[in-house]
């Protein structure tokens, strides 16, 4: 699946999008989150207070306990300060 | 009912988007305009930069037109949401509703706005004139408060 990345957490980060593998054992968002942070400190930076961090599924608002499965790309971003 | 909904980097006219949604037309009673300008406090914003979501900052928006549609008799709604980067005084957002009466108009553009804020997928960057310090708005919590109104 791919992962994208907006605003501050793309910046910590430092990519805007990749494709990702993640085991069968990471079922929901929140366990992609943790999984992404073990990744390295540029993850850990991002994702340092998971519970600010918003998360889509195929482009609509989903909650941390939604499950991945089928999920084409999964964005995460910080709350959103448009309009 | 029309709705139409666009993400752009131009400059948008109200007037004449206020046209497009009432001329020629003998129902449309109220049309309300709201417009949203980057403001500079204490003349330290060179610009804000606004980064958005592409497709998804259409599709939420157009959730949320549709939620509006089913709370409120609309006849038109316009939405128009810029990005990239907005000098203070600039126009970043616009919403234009009309119906046949005020109140449906007035409280669905206001609907459309505190729904926009909060779940439409944008972020501002404040540039600053020292070129400094370089910092993403936060989210307010007034904000999500905003929401608690509708949601009764």
């Amino acid at each position: 699946m791919k992962a994208v990345y907006f605003a501050w957490v793309r910046e910590r980060i430092g990519r805007t999008e990749e494709e990702i593998s993640p085991p069968d054992s990471v079922t929901t968002v929140g366990d992609l989150i943790g999984w992404l942070t073990g990744r390295g400190e540029e993850y850990a930076y991002a994702f340092e207070k998971p519970a600010v961090i918003r998360a889509a599924i195929d482009k609509a608002h989903v909650k941390h306990d939604a499950p991945i499965a089928g999920a084409r790309e999964i964005a995460f971003f910080p709350p959103m300060t448009g309009g | 009912m029309s709705a139409r909904i666009s993400i752009q980097a131009e400059d948008f006219d109200t007037g004449a988007e206020v046209v497009a949604l009432t001329s020629g037309r003998k129902d449309v009673g109220a049309c309300v305009t709201f417009t949203g300008l980057c403001r500079d406090e204490g003349e330290t914003l060179a610009a804000l930069e606004l980064e958005h979501y592409p497709g998804m900052a259409e599709e939420e928006i157009a959730r949320v037109v549709a939620q509006a549609q089913t709370r409120w008799p609309l006849l038109g709604v316009r939405v128009i949401h810029r990005y990239g980067k907005i000098a203070p005084g600039g126009n970043i957002v616009l919403v234009v509703t009309t119906s046949s009466h005020r109140r449906a108009a007035f409280e669905s553009a206001e609907f459309l706005m505190d729904y926009l804020k909060t779940r439409a997928p944008f972020w501002k960057k404040e540039h600053r004139v020292d070129g400094l310090a370089r910092d993403w708005v936060s989210a307010k919590d007034d904000d999500d408060r905003a929401l608690e109104r509708w949601e009764k």
